[in-house]
């Protein structure tokens, strides 16, 4: 027995690293792609950006005041030595110049990030604090009151506008019980609104989910057998916990980038200082190279994510990359 | 039919069915039914309460807020169904290129959509109204950016299961062209199912539309919008905090109706796909 076992060791071993050279490797190409596309769509904006840089600066854009931009931008040259300059200059963490207050756009990026992180990271801690307990409870008590008002809730979670909530949040908890500060990051609680609002959505399906997952798990036949032997309730719940948490744990994963995503419309109600809020007042004020960083930044972390989650799955069950 | 006897004792179903068939309905004949124009402004009734000729009141500018919900319907929800059915329309025509023409042109389909599935939908819609500025038409073409690859991919997959099924075969033995097996089996077959998961996304559209004029990225004032609303109402939130509610709760009941129906309609399309799993009320 301890033969075969080793055999079988070695050999998921061999299929382990296989698959993620495999899948370390397929990042490359899709970075080259996404950073192309990234590229390419600033490019076939409507309007000549040497024309939008000079807009916003209020210089009058006569014919030789564009030439001049458009060499400083390098917009004169070939479209794939544009590209793989630009490639190359962002690799070294050189975005340009912003086309507003000509700062770096890296600095501006980096200086932001922070405030969108931190967000992130509480509606992560509010999601797993929240629904985890909540979930089990549902399942636990499947079928009783409790479980049909946490579905109501659910049911309308997923249907209300996340903008609204954080506008009725504001009002009971800011305007009308003065608990939170409405905007900004100044006081240590001003983060807990617009975290919470974040966080609603994935509350309700996280909730979904560990429910579900657990009463699809109560039929197994080794809840049967569990309960043959005798063992206690709680002892049962314990290990159908553990047994429904590796699809959660995926799912988890696969919403941090998504969470980091999704702060775009929660930081501009709240006036959260993060990447966001950057972003969306570089939309308005056609700000291209954030818009570029941005967008290039949030799809590199959703890759990596991707992977970490995929690797991290792989090595929790051996199905996965045996398929390749 | 099959599919419509069991939708039809489901009441919650139904209901929702209703609600949205009546709001389509309602955008439809906004001309007679809204009681105001919607962009008529009247400073000197600024804020009105509830009465017979402003049955909702009036908003900051004096324009009557219900006439404004009604005329939303318009934009926010009709717009939505406009950017399904683009959607719909790009993802069968390419899906079952990709699925029933195999070789370079199906391969390159697919390639084409795994890369733009790679970015995730929030993202490629910022890059795009970021790319095109703001404004609605531009919102619309971001969101069918985001959703065609999958729609493709997944009308592919359904195509690929369907072809083996035995009436596809014996339809091919038969001798009868590519085209005809295409729109007279495929086609019909699929749309089913599309139908479904297109009334699901509706509603996830609405929510999109609504947040990007929200932040002021997609339907531009004064058109009455429901999130355009929304955000003129957070401006005034502390004086007349009673403006959030309607077009908040307008969406809500709308997002809700088809995320119900949705899952209703699966469940009566393919009962086995969710006993546990589709956690209806």
């Amino acid at each position: 027995m301890g033969f075969g076992r080793n055999c079988d060791d070695m050999q998921r071993g061999a299929f382990m690293r296989n698959y993620m050279i495999k899948r370390i490797l397929w990042i490359l190409p899709m970075l080259v792609g996404i950073s192309f596309f990234a590229f390419v769509l600033i490019t076939l904006s409507p309007g000549d950006p040497a024309e939008v840089a000079l807009r916003v600066n209020e210089i009058v854009p006569t014919p030789e005041a564009i030439a001049l931009m458009r060499e400083q931008l390098g917009l004169d040259k070939p479209f794939f030595t544009r590209y793989v300059e630009w490639l190359l200059a962002v690799v070294q963490g050189d975005f340009g110049n912003s086309y507003v207050n000509n700062k770096s756009v890296f600095q501006e990026f980096i200086m932001a990030l922070p405030a969108t992180l931190y967000l992130s990271a509480v509606a992560l801690i509010f999601i797993i604090f929240i629904s985890v307990p909540i979930g089990v409870l549902c399942a636990v008590y499947e079928g009783s009151m409790g479980d049909i008002f946490v579905r109501v809730f659910i049911f309308l979670a997923t249907a209300m506008p996340g903008f609204w909530v954080g506008l009725l949040l504001i009002w009971l908890f800011s305007v009308q019980l003065g608990l939170f500060p409405t905007s900004g990051m100044q006081a240590a609680n001003s983060v807990v609104l617009p975290a919470f609002t974040l966080a609603l959505t994935y509350i309700a399906t996280y909730i979904r989910l560990i429910r579900n997952n657990m009463i699809e798990n109560k039929q197994e036949n080794y809840v049967t057998y569990a309960k043959a032997r005798g063992l206690k309730e709680s002892i049962i719940y314990r290990h159908i916990f553990k047994n429904s948490l590796n699809e959660v744990l995926t799912a988890l994963g696969m919403s941090i980038p998504k969470l980091i995503a999704g702060s775009v419309i929660v930081e501009n109600i709240f006036a959260w200082p993060g990447v966001g809020r950057l972003c969306v007042s570089a939309i308005f004020n056609r700000d291209f190279p954030i818009i570029q960083a941005y967008v290039l930044m949030m799809a590199v972390l959703f890759v990596i994510c991707n992977l970490i989650v995929d690797i991290l799955s792989a090595s929790l069950d051996p199905r996965i990359s045996q398929d390749g | 039919m099959n599919v419509w006897q069991k939708l039809k004792k489901d009441k919650m179903a139904l209901l929702s069915l209703g609600i949205i068939v009546s709001i389509v309905f309602i955008g439809i004949f906004a001309p007679f039914l809204a009681p105001h124009d919607p962009l008529a402004a009247n400073i000197k009734i600024k804020f009105a309460k509830v009465s017979l000729s402003y049955p909702f009141g009036t908003d900051q500018l004096g324009r009557c807020i219900l006439s404004r919900l009604i005329y939303g319907i318009q934009t926010t929800v009709f717009l939505s169904i406009v950017t399904m059915l683009l959607t719909i329309t790009i993802g069968v025509l390419l899906g079952l290129m990709a699925g029933y023409l195999r070789g370079i042109v199906g391969e390159g389909i697919l390639r084409l959509c795994d890369v733009l599935l790679s970015f995730p939908s929030e993202i490629m819609i910022l890059a795009i109204v970021g790319m095109l500025g703001p404004g609605i038409g531009n919102v619309v073409m971001a969101n069918v950016a985001s959703k065609w690859a999958w729609y493709t991919r997944m009308i592919r997959s359904l195509v690929l299961e369907y072809s083996d099924e035995n009436y596809i075969r014996f339809a091919k033995v038969a001798g009868y062209s590519k085209r005809y097996i295409l729109c007279k089996h495929l086609f019909p077959t699929i749309l089913g199912k599309v139908l479904v998961l297109a009334t699901l996304d509706t509603g996830w559209v609405i929510l999109n539309i609504s947040a990007l004029s929200f932040l002021g990225l997609g339907v531009q004032a004064p058109t009455p919008e429901w999130g355009m609303m929304l955000n003129e109402a957070k401006n005034i939130m502390t004086i007349r905090p009673s403006l959030m509610l309607a077009p908040g709760l307008a969406i809500l009941i709308v997002v809700a109706a088809c995320n119900f129906l949705g899952d209703s309609l699966r469940d009566a399309l393919d009962p086995k796909h969710n006993q546990i799993k589709g956690m209806k009320l």
